[in-house]
């Protein structure tokens, strides 16, 4: 090897050093401290607690399945929180086919035997996914009424106050944050 | 309002925010690559580097100082992520066998950033913070250097040096790259993205049982990840899960930032070319490919929404359709690679149209500063096809292309085609491979062949199904990767010593204009059909079977 492409090598050694420090050092500790100045909410991943407890994040939906509760979006991991992802299935997959039409049948069975929205059927590209339809929480709404012994038209009520429209009018979709609702749901019921 | 509506307000939000940054990023590139003086803290990188930021180098040195930064920055760390479970912070992670931990730093170093492993178990906090989230810098610097060298070579005349790549490199990361990241890393803090060090808590859930809240240094990195088009998620899910990208507004922002560089670095060029029109009309050619690739996904998935599930398999619901689409359209046609919903789980034409954004050749508009040198390669093409159909010497921003140029372009467009279509064919008659795809048939070929065009255009983003951690798929993607990296970018350098030499001729009323919507038109018709005659076989056996049956 020439002198100019060892010196060429060692320049490029010092150069990777000397950008990690930089780069993989003191950027992400400056981030990290504008996090710990009164955004630490958010950077700590936005937990929810209950009697001072952590019980999840309203960031993350968690796997419901009891009808007292409003009930998530199919998880490719149950929400686990391990390893996120979704199941990579496509529509004409044979497996796919019989899942759709299997929570078809359950959601219909579970809720008097509404029509189910997509994205009660589908299993969400995270498998964390907090977020449901608003129509898919308001035909949940008579069965977790019925399970809890609740006003139905308490529950709607607790339903629409949780409904978030898009960001700016425009921005994302209408949705109802699980874990929040859920949450409410049961402070409802204690009462 | 409708799902349409919220839609193309969306699209519109989006491309005013870009509108207005275009020229002043444009004009401050410019300036920041062209700058006589240094900042202090960039003396102070060169002095501990020991290089002279003040000479310039040729095509060669130019290019060994691209190939030495990037042999020891894989080797590096390589070599970091084989002893992460030795170091502090491990935080329960399993680390990443030999062939995935070679993956990965050929991965990360080359801009690609496919990931044959997951973000939350195979690697610990300092792999992602001094490891990945340094390369997500650097390797878009690097990008960056070498369209700009390519743009210098255009400009000067009769001359012989490209520049310095140590201080485009370092001028790239600290006064293009670093502090729009800062600026975005907050943004998205405050919008939800976490940022800490805490180590994986396991906390009893509101819903009954346990679940695994993790942590980390995830804003500083996403915020990288999308500005420098790598798409290397923090988490397997990527840009899908809620710690990354956390609602509308967080979404709309990263897909900014992965389309913000490369359609600004046109009007870069258009300054330091001197000629803004020629800025005006790669511009044009980019934003028309996009458009279309945008308008495919979406239309593609709409359709597709009639069924049961209506499209929404492998979708956030506080995303919808609409978000999602222009997500995965821009994430394939900028390289970045980045995804917020699964594509294997697309219809079988929105999957293919991905798919295809990404075999044009990552031009539309590109990674950051590779999408840029790749539109050039197109337009060198088709003034030298246009010459050939009217008879005379093609020319170039009056620089001559003959033999040698042509030469250089010619190779340039063979290297991605030759990689993609000989590893997915090999990867399907060989037994070992084909038994680790998800799907078969149609879908299955489609799946194999998005991984080969991932890794080989550098984006990065995977018809997730196939499981890809095995040796063979690890060392031929490293290979693809590399390959599909290095070999472009060493004839682009190769180019830039051809044209810097040149005295550029005067424009006579012969010379066909480079900026007018007709140049416009030919570009795009030369990449469409440099891509058709190379893929079009491919995609009908694959995305468009699967349509069709």
């Amino acid at each position: 090897m020439s002198s100019s492409n060892t010196r060429q090598l060692l320049a490029a050694l010092r150069m990777f050093v000397v950008l990690t420090v930089l780069l993989g050092g003191l950027y992400p500790a400056a981030i990290w401290g504008v996090g710990r100045l009164g955004l630490s909410h958010q950077a700590d991943g936005s937990r929810v607690e209950r009697g001072g407890v952590v019980v999840g994040s309203s960031l993350l939906g968690q796997n419901f399945t009891d009808d007292r509760h409003f009930q998530g979006r199919p998880s490719a991991s149950e929400y686990a929180g391990d390893v996120s992802g979704g199941t990579n299935l496509y529509a004409s997959a044979q497996d796919q086919q019989k899942a759709l039409a299997d929570r078809r049948a359950a959601y219909a069975a579970a809720n008097g035997g509404a029509a189910a929205p997509a994205d009660a059927l589908t299993a969400s590209a995270s498998g964390l996914d907090p977020d449901i339809s608003p129509e898919n929480a308001m035909a949940q709404a008579p069965r977790v009424a019925r399970a809890n012994g609740l006003d139905r038209g308490a529950v709607v009520d607790l339903v629409r106050d949780h409904t978030e429209g898009r960001t700016l009018g425009f921005l994302g979709e209408p949705r109802v944050n699980v874990v929040e609702l859920n949450l409410a749901l049961d402070q409802l019921v204690a009462r | 309002m409708s799902g349409t509506v919220s839609g193309l307000l969306t699209i519109g939000l989006l491309l005013a925010l870009l509108a207005v940054c275009y020229h002043p990023l444009g004009a401050w590139m410019a300036h920041v690559y062209g700058d006589t003086r240094h900042w202090r803290v960039e003396r102070v990188l060169y002095r501990l580097v020991r290089v002279d930021p003040d000479s310039e180098q040729g095509w060669r040195t130019y290019a060994v100082s691209v190939v030495a930064f990037s042999v020891v920055s894989i080797l590096l760390l390589f070599g970091l992520i084989l002893v992460q479970l030795r170091l502090p912070l491990t935080q329960g992670s399993q680390g990443m066998g030999a062939t995935t931990a070679l993956n990965t730093a050929v991965s990360f170093v080359t801009n690609t950033n496919w990931q044959s492993y997951a973000g939350e178990v195979g690697a610990t906090p300092i792999v992602q913070t001094v490891g990945l989230t340094v390369q997500n810098f650097v390797s878009a610097a690097v990008g960056m250097a070498v369209a700009v060298a390519l743009i210098r070579a255009a400009a000067r005349r009769s001359a012989r040096d490209i520049g310095n790549f140590w201080v485009d490199l370092v001028r790239g990361s600290v006064r293009i790259l670093l502090p729009i990241a800062a600026v975005a890393g907050v943004v998205l803090l405050v919008g939800g993205v976490v940022q800490n060090l805490s180590a994986p808590e396991t906390v009893k859930a509101l819903a009954g049982g346990d679940q695994v809240i993790r942590g980390g240094l995830v804003a500083s990195q996403e915020a990288i990840k999308e500005l420098g088009t790598n798409g290397g998620g923090y988490f397997n899910a990527n840009s899908a899960h809620p710690f990354e990208n956390p609602n509308a507004v967080t979404n709309l922002l990263e897909i900014f930032l992965l389309l913000l560089i490369p359609f600004a670095l046109t009007r870069t060029y258009g300054i330091l070319v001197g000629d803004r029109r020629q800025g005006w009309a790669l511009l044009g050619f980019a934003g028309v490919l996009w458009a279309a690739g945008v308008a495919a996904t979406t239309a593609s998935e709409v359709a597709a929404s009639g069924g049961l599930g209506g499209a929404m398999e492998g979708k956030e619901q506080r995303f919808g359709l609409w978000a999602s689409t222009l997500f995965a359209a821009s994430t394939t046609g900028t390289s970045t690679g980045a995804v917020n919903s699964m594509h294997e789980s697309y219809s079988p034409l929105g999957g293919g149209t991905v798919l295809t954004t990404m075999v044009l050749g990552e031009i539309s508009p590109g990674g950051v500063g590779s999408g840029l040198y790749g539109i050039l390669i197109v337009a060198i093409l088709a003034v030298f096809i246009a010459g050939l159909m009217v008879g005379r010497t093609p020319e170039f921003l009056g620089k001559t292309i003959g033999r040698r140029e042509v030469t250089c372009a010619a190779l340039y467009i063979l290297v991605m085609p030759i990689l993609v279509l000989v590893f997915t064919g090999l990867s399907l008659v060989l037994d070992g491979p084909r038994s680790t795809m998800l799907a078969s048939g149609p879908h299955g070929l489609t799946e194999v062949m998005y991984a080969y065009a991932s890794g080989s255009n550098n984006n990065g983003s995977a018809f997730a199904g196939l499981t890809a951690d095995t040796p063979w798929y690890n060392l031929t993607l490293a290979a693809c990767m590399v390959l599909g990296r290095f070999v472009p970018m060493l004839l682009v350098l190769r180019l830039a010593g051809l044209l810097v030499e040149q005295h550029p001729r005067p424009a006579t009323a012969g010379t066909m204009p480079t900026h007018t919507p007709r140049f416009v038109g030919l570009l795009t018709g030369v990449a469409l059909i440099v891509a058709g005659l190379t893929f079009f076989p491919a995609l009908a056996l694959g995305p468009i079977a699967e349509a069709l049956s």
